[in-house]
């Protein structure tokens, strides 16, 4: 017994009421409180973030910057491709997954290439050969940007965790979805890039 | 931050796993509630097996929807076991919706179904703040505090071991206080609970989804929920007070279970 006579049974008890049956008053202090922090916790901008999100490889961040030999000797920079809406696929030529999904890639990209899209197929070299590579890209038929990641620079800048890895980036070149392991089905691949096509 | 694993050929998404373990434990708490409940244990269980598997179609469904004109270009990809394809929402609806008949339709008493649901939904909110912790998602804002975590770049709020820990809270409430004084209080408890834990973790994320005025929509959502569980808890309350009042030896019966009703 307390010195007020209240059993610790009968405080449990008080406890039990107060949160199973709190009276009225109690509960608009909770919901004033609530509405308290929600306008507390509110945002200047549009977004938490801040709008110049640091590079990486993660929805709603920028897409980390890289420059590379494409499969025809040229210099490909994802920057240079601000404007247009990219898909970045990161693959080797012995990864079952990659083989199976490149086609669909293929005819996506012939799909929407008047629409501007840009797709970049990151052959991720480190990990496979450039003879290897071609030849997977001949006997295809692709006829999108190959770039030749043989240092694994962007393995690295783009967390690599499991192939094949794709990318979503848009105009402003922030990435707005990842899709990490495949076969990735041709209906996800389309209705990512229709998101980037309308600006979403 | 660990989300995959190569298990040979395989990569394992480890996410997907943790939420996995915590509907699986969940169900089991959901067992033991519905039996001490006197409930029928695997008619609750085969309720949340309908929701989940009616969820599962409804998100690809409400995705495909969304998404019309790509899946009239490739209708095989409805089928494709692809995790990034579904609509979190539309799967939330759906599996409501299709437990909700199916309880109906085997006339499940409503409140104590709901409580026996109660740890099982508890279970599920850690199980989702250790996976969002494993996967990087529902990240925090930036933050130079000895607790703050190395992620994406920054140093950054902990949100998902906050939200982890705030859900274990709620699970401790749930399994330290006695059973609620009638049938559906513990359930709208832990509704109550794991809303205002939401609405007040929202505050330290980075990806919020922000409404004209600089309002969080999640933290608008919580709030409704929030609300939502105190006026059902009231009003239940109130239902059984009242059969208490009118009974005629004072103190009244024990509160009635109902059955969803029609």
């Amino acid at each position: 017994m307390t010195p007020t006579g209240e059993s610790p049974r009968s405080r449990l008890h008080a406890v039990r009421r107060l949160v199973t049956d709190p009276p009225v008053g109690a509960m608009i202090g909770v919901l004033v409180l609530a509405a308290a922090w929600i306008m507390l916790s509110r945002v200047a901008g549009t977004a938490p973030q801040s709008s110049v999100a640091p590079p990486s490889p993660r929805t709603g961040f920028s897409a980390p910057d890289f420059t590379l030999e494409t499969l025809d000797g040229t210099q490909l920079t994802l920057s240079d491709l601000r404007g247009q809406p990219v898909l970045l696929n990161l693959w080797t030529s012995w990864c079952l997954p990659c083989r199976v999904e490149m086609p669909a890639i293929e005819r996506v990209f012939q799909r929407h290439r008047s629409d501007g899209l840009v797709v970049v197929g990151v052959n991720v070299t480190s990990q496979d050969s450039e003879a290897a590579a071609r030849a997977f890209a001949e006997k295809l038929g692709l006829t999108f940007t190959i770039v030749l990641d043989r240092d694994g620079l962007v393995s690295d800048r783009y967390e690599l965790m499991g192939l094949p890895s794709t990318f979503f980036i848009d105009r402003q070149g922030v990435v707005r979805a990842v899709i990490i392991g495949g076969p990735m089905s041709e209906a996800v691949m389309l209705s990512n890039i229709e998101d980037l096509l309308q600006g979403h | 931050m660990l989300p995959f694993v190569r298990v040979g050929p395989l990569l394992v998404q480890l996410p997907g796993l943790v939420l996995l373990a915590g509907i699986w434990i969940g169900m089991n708490f959901v067992e033991k509630e519905a039996v001490r409940l006197r409930l029928n244990a695997s008619t609750v269980l085969n309720m949340i097996l309908f929701g989940l598997v009616g969820g599962l179609f409804g998100a690809r469904l409400v995705y495909a929807l969304e998404h019309l004109g790509s899946y009239v270009a490739a209708p095989l990809s409805l089928f494709a076991l692809s995790a990034s394809a579904l609509h979190p929402m539309g799967g939330l609806l759906a599996g409501a919706l299709i437990a909700y008949l199916y309880g109906r339709s085997i006339a499940l008493p409503a409140r104590q179904t709901l409580d026996a649901l109660a740890p099982g939904l508890a279970v599920f909110m850690i199980a989702l703040g250790a996976a969002n912790f494993l996967s990087g998602n529902g990240y925090g804002s930036s933050l130079q505090a000895p607790w703050a975590i190395f992620l994406w770049g920054e140093y950054r709020h902990p949100t998902q071991i906050y939200e982890t820990l705030l859900a274990a809270a709620v699970f401790l409430v749930w399994e330290f206080l006695p059973a609620g004084p009638w049938p559906g209080a513990r359930f709208w408890q832990v509704v109550a609970l794991t809303a205002a834990a939401r609405l007040f973790t929202e505050a330290f994320h980075a990806d919020s989804i922000i409404t004209p005025g600089g309002f969080r929509l999640a933290q608008l959502a919580a709030l409704f929920v929030l609300a939502a569980a105190m006026f059902m808890s009231r009003r239940w309350s109130i239902a059984v007070s009242q059969t208490a009042f009118d009974a005629p030896s004072g103190r009244g019966p024990e509160p009635k279970s109902r059955p969803l009703p029609k």
